[in-house]
């Protein structure tokens, strides 16, 4: 396998999208070949060469090439756009859209990413040893084609919006992810190792999501089915399982309809209904009530600033209407 | 104004009936002219073809709901942008190009005049902005009538003057050219969630039937001697045993003499006739019911058609059929837009991708062809996509290989997943007929032209006409391979527009001075239409009556067809 090295030598003064570091384009190519093959900064057309040092060349074909980059590379967009084959290694950070489209081969970057990294992926492998920002594996905007295919590795945690129309492939991420995961999934497996934010499968017509820590609010459309034995890294474990969207159209197998699905460790956390979460929120003990009365002793309190108290202190969420008959009550 | 003389290319003219023969084509002051001074540029086209400017007679190129499938399809727009070039502005998209894409595929495709096949009334507006935006063609647009209240109202009171006024009020206020029906009474019944599915199928509230409208605007259409006939999606567009319907809706105008003094021949343009021509009564045993509405065009003389041809890629489907687009999104779950037009029409949008792997999806590929290749008689049967739904604009020259190729078309029904499910429902595998260069000026030029009462001036080459000419790098003698046919239409060697040479090589190098097409059909307005419109305004439109109308500086450039009945 031949190795192409490219260090940045000049940080570009605004964003560079640079489609053709891929071992496609890099394939049958020498160092000033490639030094030669395009890049845009704004409105502008620069070469690669302009903004790298370009060392070693390129394999016969794309699976016989490994890029190897390295310097400042925040700001370079699209690494490994569409390619098919073959290796990729960032060793610092990358921006917006690497991976995109992948369809074969590996990027592993060594170092974070940003937003919409991997979007509509259809196989390969792509690493992250860092975090990554929103929209990973998910579909370009207004595309129901998101991830296909291939894994996605991400050590750290990734941003919201995680997986959006996903349809097949893996997504594996170490810590935790915000809101919107898995948003009109439509196949595939994703596994959180840490917290999940919230609004968790929505729209979820079909698919796996695991989350190994907490969600932390489970979305009102989904029914818990009870415990089932399922295969994670290997090993049979006992989840707790949700089944849903319910709001969305579901296909039949079998005479068997078939859901998204949302699995969390049995033994792990307790893992509450959302009913029970909400009504256990809700209530006031008398010593907290007496702490309210407190506070606000001789004033003429808003809904809201009683509201924003008793979220701050005792981290419940009532409803303005709840708050509203409180202060009525106090007042008398 | 510059002079040009086209030398030693193969002319393929209906309107002069050369067909094929070296001969050669002056251009004077932006008209065909009998002979040019010594001054003249010549154009040398030796092996090459000459032929009229195209005319397109059915697609959706401007308005509201080709701008909203452009607003939320983000992923049509991905990797096609152009940069701005000498003479081109940054143009992009691919089933719903930018207005100037449009402009400049349909000029380098020797296109020069485009209809814009729905305009809703109440956004005319739109649409003459986005025509004004459309470089090079000449455009004109056909305003909807087919669920309008007042267009109902009238022809169940019996009120024939009333529709007259009333439609030629409307052509002058929305600045439209012709009297287009989208689904007779099922878009309005769409407004009570329901549909018309047969010609027989009473409106909610309005109880009047398809077949009454269909009729009623037909007779209209003949009483004001419009140049062009009434433009027709019939009902239940799109699902398996429709060609019934398609037949009901034709036998509506067998019979009735044409009535104008502009050439035209057909009472009833049916278009998107392949989405119409399905036998089968479901997806499972759906099948080709071409021959049977090729049968029936073969021997009713006043009607023409337009194929709406699938050419197997991924679209964007909009129609005025409101129904048909929510019956489209629950069978492929992509995302639906859907507007209600007020008092005029519906409207829905729905990605659509013709998978050549599907089943259903290559059987819709052949009926487009087999209507060409059944229909006899080329001038009264012309190509389209109904772009974008059945596929883009820009696939045309794909079709005219496949229409003048057989190798060509077998080569695909061979490929196709499910090629013997697809041969046994469908009869192109036995048709072996291969369209003529000749044939294809007819259907493409002459035929469209002669259908839109424009034959005077677009469609052909003889002397006084507008010197609208498209010159291609190919010899029908010289075929070698189908691939050629779509290469040499993709990118005409010359186009000239009114006189001006809008593209060489393939390449935009003017943009013209295009036009608006309208009509004026000259009947004044009568009192009691004059009061129903105002009252219809202040009791239920959301628009008040002076910002209705399409203004002049909408349309800088008119080109109005005065109608004297």
């Amino acid at each position: 396998m031949d190795i192409v090295k490219l260090t940045l030598n000049k940080v570009p003064e605004l964003f560079l999208e640079a489609e053709n570091i891929t071992p496609d384009q890099f394939a049958g190519k020498n160092a000033q070949q490639i030094g030669e093959l395009h890049v845009y900064m704004g409105n502008q057309t620069a070469k690669i060469s302009d903004y790298f040092k370009v060392e070693g060349k390129g394999g016969a074909t794309a699976a016989d090439t490994r890029i190897v980059i390295s310097g400042p590379t925040d700001k370079v967009k699209y690494i490994g756009m569409k390619m098919t084959a073959g290796e990729i290694e960032v060793q610092g950070n990358a921006d917006m859209y690497t991976a995109a489209w992948m369809a074969g081969g590996k990027i592993h970057v060594k170092g974070n990413v940003d937003s919409f990294c991997a979007i509509g992926m259809t196989g390969g492998e792509f690493i992250v040893d860092g975090n990554a920002k929103n929209y990973l594996g998910a579909s370009y905007r207004g595309d129901w084609r998101g991830m296909q295919g291939g894994k996605i590795t991400v050590k750290g945690n990734a941003g919201s919006d995680t997986a959006t129309f996903m349809n097949g492939g893996t997504i594996d991420i170490g810590g935790d992810v915000d809101v919107h995961l898995g948003t009109h999934a439509e196949g595939g497996k994703i596994i959180v190792r840490g917290n999940a934010k919230g609004r968790v499968g929505g729209q979820m017509v079909k698919g796996d999501i695991f989350v190994l820590g907490q969600v932390e609010r489970m979305m009102p459309t989904y029914a818990y089915k009870g415990e089932e034995e399922a295969e994670l890294d290997g090993k049979k474990q006992v989840f707790k399982v949700w089944i849903g969207d319910m709001g969305e159209r579901h296909g039949k197998r079998k005479g068997e309809i078939i859901y998204g699905k949302i699995y969390i460790p049995s033994g792990s956390v307790e893992a509450e209904t959302p009913a029970a979460q909400v009504a256990k929120k809700k209530k006031l003990t008398e010593k907290q009530l007496e702490k309210v009365k407190e506070a606000f002793k001789d004033q003429e309190p808003t809904v809201q600033q009683v509201r924003t108290y008793i979220f701050d202190s005792f981290d419940v969420d009532m409803k303005p209407m709840q708050v509203s008959r409180l202060i009525e009550g106090l007042k008398r | 104004m510059s002079e040009y003389i086209i030398k030693n290319g193969k002319v393929y003219d209906p309107k002069t009936g050369i067909k094929g023969d070296v001969s050669d084509v002056c251009i004077k002051d932006g008209k065909i002219a009998e002979k040019v001074s010594s001054k003249a540029k010549v154009i040398d086209a030796k092996g090459m073809t000459v032929m009229a400017g195209a005319v397109e007679v059915h697609a959706h190129v401007a308005g509201p709901k080709v701008n909203e499938g452009r607003n939320y399809r983000p992923e049509d727009k991905l990797f096609t942008y152009k940069p701005t070039g000498k003479n081109t502005r940054m143009a992009g998209g691919f089933s719903i190009p930018t207005t100037f894409k449009t402009g400049y595929e349909y000029a380098r495709m020797g296109y020069t005049t485009v209809m814009e096949a729905a305009m809703p009334p109440l956004y005319a507006r739109h649409v003459h902005e986005e025509i004004k935006d459309t470089p090079i063609v000449d455009e004109g647009a056909f305003p909807v009538f087919g669920n309008n209240w007042f267009v109902f109202e009238y022809l169940k009171n019996d009120e024939m003057d009333n529709v007259c006024a009333y439609i030629s009020w409307l052509l002058r206020t929305t600045k439209g050219y012709a009297i287009k029906i989208v689904n007779p009474g099922g878009s309005e019944a769409w407004g009570w969630g329901e549909n018309c599915t047969t010609v027989n199928d009473p409106v909610p509230y309005f109880d009047i039937t398809p077949a009454e409208i269909v009729k009623g605007l037909l007779t209209a259409n003949e009483k004001m001697g419009l140049p062009h006939s009434i433009h027709i999606h019939s009902n239940n567009l799109g699902n398996p045993g429709n060609y019934e319907t398609t037949l009901d809706t034709l036998k509506i105008a067998e019979g009735v003499k044409p009535n104008n003094k502009f050439g035209r021949e057909q009472v009833l343009h049916h278009t998107h006739v392949q989405f119409h021509s399905y036998k089968g009564d479901s997806w499972a045993n759906f099948e080709s019911g071409s021959k049977e509405i090729a049968d029936y065009f073969n021997k009713n003389k006043n009607m023409t058609m337009d194929l709406g041809c699938v050419t197997l890629d991924e679209t964007t489907t909009m129609t005025a059929d409101g129904p048909f687009e929510h019956h489209l999104t629950s069978l492929n779950h992509l995302k639906w837009a859907n507007v209600d037009v007020e008092l005029e029409t519906s409207s829905g949008i729905v990605p659509y991708v013709y998978d050549p792997n599907i089943k259903v999806c290559a059987i819709q590929w052949c009926i487009g062809l087999e209507l060409g290749l059944l229909a006899k008689d080329p001038m009264r049967t012309f190509i389209t996509t109904d772009h974008p739904n059945a596929g883009p604009f820009t696939r045309y020259p794909r079709i005219m290989k496949w229409l003048m190729s057989d190798k060509a078309r077998q080569d695909m029904l061979k490929g196709f997943k499910n090629s013997d499910k697809v041969i046994a429902a469908t009869n192109l595998a036995s048709i072996d007929r291969e369209l003529t260069m000749f044939e294809i000026a007819q259907m493409t030029r002459a035929g469209p032209a002669r259908s839109l009462g424009l034959y005077d001036i677009f469609g052909g080459l003889a002397p006084g006409m507008d010197a609208d000419v498209a010159i291609f790098n190919i010899d029908e003698d010289k075929v070698k391979d189908p691939e050629d046919i779509e290469k040499a239409f993709s990118a005409a060697s010359y186009v000239f527009k009114s006189g001006t040479m809008v593209v060489e090589n393939g390449e935009v190098i003017s943009n013209g001075n295009k036009r608006t097409l309208w009509v004026d059909a000259k009947i004044p307005m009568n009192k009691q239409v004059e009061r129903d419109v105002q009252m219809k305004f202040l009791k239920f439109y959301s628009m008040n009556l002076n910002n209705y109308e399409v203004s002049n500086h909408y349309v800088p450039n008119p080109y109005v067809i005065e109608v004297d009945n």
